[in-house]
């Protein structure tokens, strides 16, 4: 049976990818955000988790306004990544776990989850960071992309990603696969890059919200959309995934490390590993 | 929607934004191509008549003005690949749209770390 051993949450700026391409790790704009990130890379060197469900956003780059499906699940042999638009390096391809993405599809299903499926889909930098960022030296493990719609509103509400999440965790715990599963949780925290609002963050609902993750998982689900875009901002509404994440790593866990950091680029940028207690 | 009462600053990119502006992000999502981009670059006028902006899409595109790309129902993950074409990154974009020079915008983030810990 596959095990769920954790979950993993981070911001994915665009300029992180810049940042690793460039080696910037230790400069001292980006260290404080770079340096967050070793004790969650050791506990993956020591866990090994062979698979990754990776909630995330798409920005445009397998997702268009013609079709934007709310929640969409990848069910591919591979994952890639290409041009953005905005020159960050685009990465080699991601390997997928077909046979885990359809028992998750089946399952979501059963539980009423009109969900798109994806045979082909192109995964962008909120895919590709977090296992860059959780996995530096490769050697990455097999991935499933979950793909929930923060673009075009009405987007889903937290409490239904919360539900999404829960049923992806059933489906895993059920799955015959004898693998370490992790989830991963990709975007936030507060931001908004649009309007005469551009740069709103919003440090103690943050903090209060990364806390949540670990002993009260549902807390954010209480508010609306419209709600959690007047406290994180329009992009800030990414938490959703981290979410959708905890939700799918059901049950206590134990904080192996957090960090958080103001500013990357105009995010307040949030790490938080999570260890099955 | 709560009936919603307005966030300060802030459009909800919505099915009435996204209809408005269907054309507009349609021409800034072809920018995920290399050739496109060059396209757009070598004759912007004819790009984007090829993608049929509307005269309000093609002076903000023009005046390179984010608050009218916005108006005009440009969505931020969209106008991020034309800001990319011009090298302007997300804080060239948050001085635009805030009336701040990109040093002030850049300290006035840095300054959010004085905000309190607690809710």
């Amino acid at each position: 049976m596959a095990r769920i051993i954790g979950a993993l949450a981070t911001s994915h700026i665009p300029a992180i990818g810049g940042a690793i391409a460039k080696g910037l790790e230790e400069d001292p704009y980006w260290k404080p955000f770079f340096d967050g990130f070793g004790p969650a890379r050791d506990w993956i060197r020591r866990e090994k988790p062979d698979v990754a469900i990776v909630f995330y956003n798409d920005h445009g780059l397998n997702f268009f306004l013609d079709k934007m499906p709310t929640f969409a699940v990848g069910a591919a042999p591979e994952y890639r990544n290409d041009d953005e638009g905005w020159g960050i390096p685009t990465l080699p391809p991601f390997k997928g776990a077909p046979d885990l993405s359809w028992a998750i599809i089946n399952h979501l299903v059963d539980r009423e989850f009109d969900i798109v499926t994806c045979q082909e889909m192109l995964v962008d930098h909120a895919f590709t960071l977090p296992i860059k960022l959780f996995w530096p030296e490769g050697g990455g493990p097999l991935t499933v992309p979950v793909c929930i719609n923060t673009v075009q509103f009405p987007l889903p509400s937290a409490k239904r990603c919360v539900a999404l999440g829960r049923a992806v965790g059933e489906a895993v715990a059920a799955w015959a696969g004898d693998k370490k599963v992790v989830m991963i949780g990709s975007g936030g925290l507060s931001h908004q890059l649009d309007g005469q609002r551009a740069g709103f963050i919003n440090k103690p609902f943050d903090l209060k919200f990364m806390q949540s993750m670990i002993d009260e998982p549902e807390w954010a689900a209480q508010y609306s959309i419209h709600e959690l875009v007047e406290k994180t901002g329009t992009q800030g509404i990414e938490l959703l995934n981290w979410l959708a994440a905890r939700a799918a790593a059901p049950g206590p866990v134990h904080k192996v490390h957090s960090n958080y950091h103001i500013p990357i680029s105009n995010t307040a940028a949030g790490m938080l590993a999570l260890e099955a207690a | 929607m709560s009936a919603s009462r307005e966030i300060f600053g802030t459009t909800p990119f919505d099915g009435a934004m996204a209809q408005r502006g269907y054309a507009l992000n349609k021409m800034c999502f072809s920018f995920n191509n290399a050739a496109n981009r060059a396209a757009f670059k070598a004759d912007e006028e004819a790009y984007m008549r090829a993608y049929g902006l509307n005269d309000e899409q093609a002076k903000a595109i023009r005046g390179r003005d984010v608050l009218g790309l916005l108006a005009a129902g440009g969505n931020v993950y969209y106008l991020a690949k034309f800001a990319g074409i011009l090298g302007l990154d997300v804080q060239d974009l948050g001085a635009a749209q805030t009336g701040m020079s990109k040093e002030a915008f850049k300290a006035r983030l840095v300054a959010q770390n004085e905000q309190p810990e607690t809710m």
